[in-house]
């Protein structure tokens, strides 16, 4: 009991400190991922197959010549390449925390309220039947579907008796994702033309796709953004069971239509423009969660950080790592993520949702 | 435990409580009656699959040849050709609805199965290495029964063995199993995706056929081995029943109620592992069997966790409907992993939207 003695002296700052400390410990973390995400965006630009060095690639940037070959690449490949990984990780990271939120499930993953499996049903039956072959054009069908693969799983979760609780949505989700892919496969299986299309889609990748991309889904992933910001106090209110909620003024239904809007738009903008990217939304929430601690309000938007620094730092070693070809992004991911999320889950003790 | 609040002292309904002496135990009919039904289902379903084809046999007549009481031709279409596979499909079934219950009571987590783990994602990668990197063409045809099957026996076990081992760390925590099977998982399908972008197309093709999981051109070479397996691992599966059990109450529970837990969690895993690896091996990922059919027999049964038994029975009779339905019903063979997922799905579905149970799992 020594430590009781000089309790007076110290007990004042101590039982400030945790709350401080925590504080700017988030602070040090949100410079750290803003950093991190600088530093991932200029590799991408400066990173690529026509290796440049850095003061062509800076001069490039600002080069009006439309003859000069290492402006194109800089301001017509790369720029645009970037800036939608950016967007795509961004909402795949804030996708993710969100799911995870609000079905309070680990495996909670963009994948799983239907989104992907409704856009690759979508895109390969625009392939298949109408003969649809640019990524430009899938996109607004992978948009269309992740739309309704979303609103079916909801509209089914939320029809028991219970309403939707996060047990309901996440199987509904399991189920329907199941028998959309079950659809897909048998597209795919019994035409070759299609399956020799849609694989190249299934991988996800950011190569190829153009500045026209990420005007298209651009304004979907923006409102998506603003629309998981604003739900996140409300996840925390949600965190501790709905009962609690409701009692501390809550209104369930509200909050629960937000962050489905909000994952809806953040994971079908993402797969319509990349096709379906798995790790990110999976494993950023939890990596942010062990750094930030459960509170939504800083959740949300560090794990938008941290997915889109991870999105480009993957495309950067696919280009890097296959040279002169590249590796795509959704495998990178996988291959790079993985190993990392295993050795967190394995030091620390994750921390539940 | 929902149950028993609900329905307090004064004879609650659905179960009897059975004394012999100084033991005791509760007999809730519903687990009892399930079973047997599905097993009633299975035989019926098994033999009109059996039945059904370009020589349609009727069931008493496929019955009395199974019993070994047939005739000349009947006896060679029924044994030979058209017994192996349905025979494949129910112990595919089997095992992996008994390995989807271990799974999801082990983690209480009705999304951990053998397919979000990672351990069927594993058999592919094994499976669609062997298809691609060997080459399509009469080389690969002729390697093609063995040589992917062991492939993708390989590929599971690896993967079963390496979720073991990274998810264990004094023993295995159900939540950390889950975090690391869908590491696991995503590597797995990155690669497949990956071999599958660099295979030529028709190759692809074949490679997709598998990892969606089909019966076609099974024989006995697949369903002795397979039958061999799951007598061993079936029976020790449902010897856990006891430990799960205890294992729900959480970790320090189990401790205090005497259970050695590292023992038992590895004995756990380790068995639904193998079980998916066997069954996986003989007839591709068979998708979607593991995940549905604890939660649809937990349902039905209406007890506190999936029940084991129960779940290889219904997960035998869903193959081999499945199964049926794609040979006769449907204009062009699809693979029977597509089928599983159209009749389990739906179903779940239902299950869902009627259901009043709020449980967590």
């Amino acid at each position: 009991m020594t430590t009781t003695a000089d309790a007076p002296v110290r007990g004042d700052a101590r039982s400030r400190a945790p709350g401080c400390r925590a504080r700017s410990r988030r602070l040090l973390f949100l410079l750290a991922l803003l950093a991190l995400v600088a530093a991932a965006a200029l590799a991408s630009i400066a990173v690529g197959t026509r290796s440049l060095a850095p003061d062509e690639v800076w001069r490039a940037l600002f080069d009006d010549d439309p003859t000069s070959e290492a402006a194109v690449i800089v301001q017509q490949l790369r720029v645009p390449r970037t800036v939608l990984g950016l967007m795509v990780g961004a909402a795949l990271g804030m996708a993710g925390a969100l799911m995870q939120g609000h079905t309070r499930n680990p495996l909670g993953d963009p994948g799983l309220l239907g989104v992907t499996a409704g856009a690759s049903l979508a895109v390969v039956l625009a392939i298949a039947y109408l003969g649809v072959t640019s990524a430009s054009t899938y996109v607004w069908f992978a948009f269309a579907g992740a739309l309704a693969g979303t609103v079916l799983v909801y509209t089914i979760g939320s029809a028991g008796r219970g309403g939707a609780t996060p047990i309901t949505l996440a199987l509904a989700g399991a189920a329907l994702s199941a028998l959309l892919y079950a659809m897909v496969r048998a597209v795919v299986v019994s035409d070759t033309q299609t399956l020799d299309s849609f694989r190249f889609w299934q991988v996800g990748a950011l190569a190829g796709r153009g500045s026209e991309i990420a005007w298209q889904v651009g304004p979907f992933i923006a409102l998506g953004a603003v629309l998981a910001l604003a739900n996140a106090p409300a996840l925390n209110l949600l965190g501790l069971g709905e009962d609690v909620a409701r009692g501390l003024g809550q209104r369930i239904w509200l909050a629960r239509a937000v962050g489905l809007a909000a994952i809806t738009l953040l994971c079908g903008a993402a797969t319509a423009a990349c096709g379906p990217i798995a790790f990110v939304g999976l494993v950023v929430p939890h990596v942010v969660r062990a750094l930030t601690g459960p509170d939504h309000r800083w959740l949300v938007p560090c794990s938008a950080l941290l997915g889109a620094a991870l999105l480009l730092v993957a495309d950067v070693l696919g280009r890097v790592l296959a040279r002169p070809g590249e590796l795509q992004v959704g495998i990178v991911l996988a291959l790079v993520g993985a190993p990392f999320f295993i050795a967190l889950v394995r030091r620390r003790r994750t921390t539940a949702l | 435990m929902s149950a028993v609040l609900e329905r307090p002292v004064g004879g609650p309904r659905g179960r009897t409580t059975v004394r012999i002496g100084p033991a005791s135990a509760v007999l809730r009919w519903r687990q009892v009656v399930v079973p047997l039904a599905g097993l009633v289902v299975l035989v019926l379903v098994s033999a009109l699959s059996i039945g059904r084809g370009d020589y349609p046999i009727g069931i008493p007549d496929v019955l009395r040849t199974l019993a070994g009481l047939g005739e000349g031709p009947q006896n060679f279409i029924v044994l030979q050709l058209r017994a192996p596979r349905v025979i494949v499909g129910l112990l595919v079934g089997l095992a992996l609805g008994v390995a989807g219950a271990l799974f999801q009571t082990f983690a209480r987590n009705p999304l951990a199965s053998p397919d979000t783990l990672g351990i069927t994602v594993g058999a592919s990668v094994g499976a669609v290495a062997a298809l691609v990197l060997t080459g399509g063409g009469s080389v690969g045809a002729l390697l093609g029964g063995f040589g992917v099957q062991l492939a993708a026996l390989f590929g599971a076990l690896v993967t079963g063995l390496l979720l073991f081992l990274l998810a264990w760390r004094d023993g295995i925590d159900g939540y950390r199993l889950v975090l690391v099977g869908i590491a696991l998982w995503s590597v797995g399908g990155a690669l497949v995706d990956w071999l599958l972008t660099n295979a030529q197309v028709y190759d692809a093709a074949a490679a997709y056929v598998w990892i969606t999981g089909s019966l076609n051109a099974r024989t006995w070479d697949q369903a002795v081995p397979l039958a061999l397996a799951l007598a061993v691992l079936v029976p020790l599966s449902l010897a856990t029943g006891r430990a799960l059990g205890v294992l729900q109450f959480g970790d320090d529970t189990a401790r205090g109620l005497g259970l050695r837990l590292p023992m038992a969690q590895a004995a756990v895993v380790l068995l639904a592992v193998a079980l998916t690896a066997v069954a996986v091996s003989a007839a591709g990922p068979i998708t979607f069997v593991a995940l549905v059919v604890p939660q649809v027999a937990v349902r039905l049964t209406g007890g506190s966790r999936p029940p084991l038994l129960a779940s290889g029975l219904l997960g035998a009779v869903l193959v081999v409907s499945a199964d049926l339905v794609t040979r006769t019903l449907l204009p062009e063979a699809l693979p029977v992993g597509i089928l599983t997922a159209v009749i389990g799905a739906p179903y779940l579905l239902w299950l869902l939207v009627r259901g009043r149970r709020r449980s967590t799992l």
